[in-house]
């Protein structure tokens, strides 16, 4: 299950992962898995020790985890925010401007769109943010 | 089950030019209703479906269709919509499989790339 | 009118060749159909029954005369001869190849047109009043309210993938020809007592399998606000709506599930959460922007003009028919002197909606020499031309006589909504399109129908109600019984600021039997209303369902 950055794919990182009833005042550094029907609030007094937050795409037209992102973002989270499960390449950028700094996808997938159709930077990208910024900026980390 | 089975053929849209099309004897594709292969039973539809199903690269969405067959035992649609996408818009006798030139919207050799 | 800015050139340029890859991709198997079709559909291209068809956006439905001599030459080029212009102020080209599409879009860009979300679960193309920047009755013009949001909506990173599709209209003016109530969100402006500009905002209106009738969340919202709290709907909506069954995933299902109260203090939390956002909202207004989008749609110059035209008066005292056609087919103009045109797609035994490409080159030409090179599209599936002289209208006329496009039946009932039905659409259950034909031929007379007045048929193939049947005075539903088609009428819809859904008159009738159960139906509305100033809508609230059921099932 290779995990996917703007610098291409990279092998799994097997990431240990707690729900939100696991995490406790004296729970140490940790990844979160968080369900798309998940109550963000609950998140932010866990912000500090979370390296990770996962949010499951259970399929690509499934765009919760979208909104998800941006909330999470504008609570304040600054950690790692992965999108995994069904993603497909022409979503990439729009995951990454919805805060999230890597895609994790399946190995059929994998297979079946290669590294490049990933990676590539010449998406359509939203042109009113361009306009905005004068250029491609991301809210993310 | 198999006693309620009616004729039926796999109807699908062609991936390229969007035409209606039926699956042949030989697991191809044909624009012509007449040329369809006709399913009897359940598992010989089933058989054509699986034939159908890894040829995403040249049709869209294929289904079993149910029709009736004449005394030539050649097939002609039940229901009023496989009428119409034998023929095509009843409002534009000029356009579709219906029109005097059907054909002309065979993808031209010389239409290139997408 | 609006022109693009170099993000507008770059974006739209960008996408095509991003679809270009995409067909590739699918053709060559990196994408499965499933992955294709949501893709593609959001470039506007869907599979009907006979082919592709590419549903081109019109936004706001205002278009110059370059623009519709494009669209004439994709239907010449790469369709069948003709276009057919839609209730969502789109055309849609029902003949393409998917091979041709690519290029298609790149004749759209080069004069600043797309096919970007016109189908698909994401915020569609933004519809405005067609006579926006025209009526005399308008407080404000809609458009940059509504191009402001075609910006902020166009591949919006968060909501490309909503549970369902995602409508907004936007009208300036008190006579909502923009049928605001009956869309997912529609605004419309206005002042409040401080006399400052915002907006009503109403959600959760739409038709389909059940029909709604907006309701009001917020009474006024400042203008600066606007997209920050329609961010903040979105993203209740993407988290929250429904996404276990299709025809529940709509937002007018949230809101009647959650009620209008508790979505109301939902959307307010999430709009504060925004506004106290570190650095502000990431949409906060661009008062540049808006300024840039605002002089684009100054007024033109218009002549100062006497109201009354001695040209027109004097041709109209000469020829019957140029009155007749004045008096139906022109509406008030804010400037003297001035009309708005309706060319009503509506030819006897002609598909509505339908305009060929010679028809197409007409209204570009006669949009350029008399409308300061504007045309609109309506969601009656008719042409305007909005800024004309009435000096100049005796010219129109017989320019359109010519083209086959001078139907004087603007708003009468022969000025028919239908949708394509089975005749096309891979979803119908039924046909619409002749039903509408065979009424036109009933009515053809201009004498019976100016004497029957205002009076609205809509016509949709399917329960999905493309064709407004729900808010017609008549609605006429096409559906499938024991493997034939028959057709459900409603009665006392409205599609006004007065919206009401309308009521089923009974059980449904075949193809025949709709053309004589709506002459009946006409006639005992004829015998009964007051006098010629009574509608049959007036007639239907003050008298009520049973004298017309009765008609209706005379036979
Ligand atoms: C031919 C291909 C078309 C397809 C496959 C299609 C599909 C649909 C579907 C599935 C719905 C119901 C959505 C829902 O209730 O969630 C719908 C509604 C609607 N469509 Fe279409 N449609 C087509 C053509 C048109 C045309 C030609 C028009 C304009 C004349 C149009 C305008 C609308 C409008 C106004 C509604 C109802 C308003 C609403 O609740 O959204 N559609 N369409
Ligand atoms: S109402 Fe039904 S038949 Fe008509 S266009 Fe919409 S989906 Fe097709």
């Amino acid at each position: 299950m290779p995990i996917i950055t703007d610098t291409g794919f990279a092998p799994d990182d097997d990431l240990a992962l707690l729900c939100l009833d696991d995490l406790t005042d004296s729970t140490g550094q940790a990844a979160l898995d968080l369900p798309l029907d998940a109550d963000p609030d609950a998140v932010p007094r866990h912000f500090d020790r979370l390296t990770h937050i996962v949010i499951p795409f259970p399929g690509f037209a499934d765009g919760r985890g979208f909104s998800l992102a941006r909330r999470l973002r504008a609570l304040g989270y600054r950690g790692r925010l992965r999108a995994a499960g069904h993603l497909i390449p022409d979503q990439y950028a729009f995951a990454r401007f919805c805060g999230f700094d890597e895609v994790q996808i399946s190995s059929e997938q994998a297979d079946r769109q290669a590294e490049s159709q990933w990676t590539i930077h010449t998406r359509a990208l939203p042109p009113f943010l361009r306009r905005r910024t004068g250029g491609w900026t991301q809210p993310a980390t | 089950m198999a006693r309620n089975f009616k004729p039926s053929i796999v109807s699908a849209n062609d991936l390229h030019i969007g035409d209606v099309v039926y699956m042949n004897s030989g697991g191809g594709w044909t624009r012509k209703l007449a040329e369809a292969a006709i399913a009897h039973t359940a598992e010989e539809g089933e058989t054509l479906m699986a034939r159908a199903a890894p040829q995403q690269a040249k049709v869209v969405g294929p289904y079993l269709a149910d029709v009736a067959l004449d005394d030539d035992g050649r097939p002609f649609p039940t229901h009023f919509r496989e009428r119409f996408r034998t023929r095509g818009p009843s409002t534009r006798p000029d356009l579709g499989k219906q029109s005097a030139n059907p054909e002309r919207r065979e993808p031209l050799a010389a239409s290139g790339g997408i | 009118m609006y022109r693009y800015d170099e993000f507008d050139h770059d974006y739209v340029r960008a996408r095509v060749s991003e679809f270009r890859d995409q067909t590739q991709r699918r053709i060559d198997g990196a994408l499965t159909e499933d992955e294709y079709k949501p893709l593609r559909l959001q470039n506007g291209l869907y599979l009907q029954l006979h082919a592709y068809m590419l549903r081109v956006a019109i936004p706001y439905g205002t278009l110059n005369s370059r623009q519709m001599r494009t669209l004439a030459m994709i239907a010449e080029r790469w369709d069948e001869g003709y276009g057919h212009f839609t209730t969502r102020q789109n055309i849609q080209y029902n003949w393409t190849r998917l091979t041709d599409v690519g290029d298609i879009l790149d004749a759209l860009a080069d004069v600043e047109m797309h096919a970007i979300q016109t189908s698909g679960n994401c915020i569609r193309n933004v519809t405005a009043d067609h006579f926006a920047g025209a009526a005399a009755d308008e407080i404000e013009d809609p458009r940059p309210t509504a191009e402001l949001i075609r910006q902020w909506s166009t591949a919006h990173p968060e909501f490309a993938f909503l549970p369902r599709k995602f409508k907004v209209a936007v009208t300036g003016s008190p006579n909502d020809r923009a049928v605001t109530k009956a869309h997912d969100i529609g605004l419309r402006m206005l002042r409040n007592a401080a006399g400052e500009a915002g907006y009503e905002v109403i959600v959760g209106g739409g038709l389909g399998r059940t029909p709604m009738i907006g309701k009001v969340i917020r009474d006024f919202l400042p203008k600066d606000d606007l997209l920050p709290y329609l961010e903040a709907i979105l993203r209740v909506y993407n988290l929250h709506g429904r996404r276990d069954n299709k025809y529940k995933a709509r937002i007018k299902i949230l809101v009647h599930e959650t009620g209008i109260e508790d979505m109301r203090a939902q959307v307010e939390a999430e709009f504060e959460r925004q506004m106290h956002e570190e650095g502000g909202p990431l949409v906060a207004p661009d008062p540049v922007q808006v300024a840039r989008i605002e002089s684009y749609f100054a007024p033109p110059a218009f002549e100062v003009l006497p109201d009354r035209s001695e040209t027109l008066e004097v041709a109209m005292a000469n020829d019957a028919a140029l009155k007749t056609w004045v008096e139906n087919n022109t509406s008030d103009h804010r400037a003297s002197g001035h009309a708005i045109v309706t060319v009503a797609i509506k030819g006897t035994g002609e598909a509505p909606g339908d305009a060929t490409t010679a028809q197409m080159r007409v209204l570009a030409t006669l949009g350029e020499r008399y409308s300061h090179d504007e045309l609109r599209i309506s969601h009656e599936q008719n042409v305007i031309l909005p800024h004309v002289r009435k000096d100049d209208l005796p010219a129109i006329f017989s320019a359109l006589r010519k083209a086959g496009l001078a139907s004087a039946n603007a708003g009468l009932i022969t000025d028919i909504i239908a949708c394509p039905g089975l005749d096309y659409c891979a979803l119908a259950t039924a046909r619409s399109i002749p039903v509408a034909q065979d009424l036109s031929r009933r009515f053809a007379a201009p004498e019976r129908a100016a004497a029957i007045g205002n009076f609205t048929i809509k016509i949709s193939g399917c329960i999905n109600a493309c064709g407004h049947h729900h808010v017609g005075h008549v609605g006429i539903l096409g559906l499938e019984k024991s493997g034939i088609e028959n057709y459900q009428i409603t009665l006392g819809g409205d599609h006004t600021e007065t919206m009401a859904v309308g009521e089923r008159a009974g059980p449904g009738i075949s193809a025949e039997e709709v053309g004589p159960a709506i002459e009946r139906l006409v006639d005992a509305y004829l015998d009964t209303r007051v006098d010629e100033t009574e509608r049959f809508i007036d007639t239907y609230r003050r008298i009520g369902a049973e004298p017309f059921r009765q008609a209706l099932y005379a036979a």
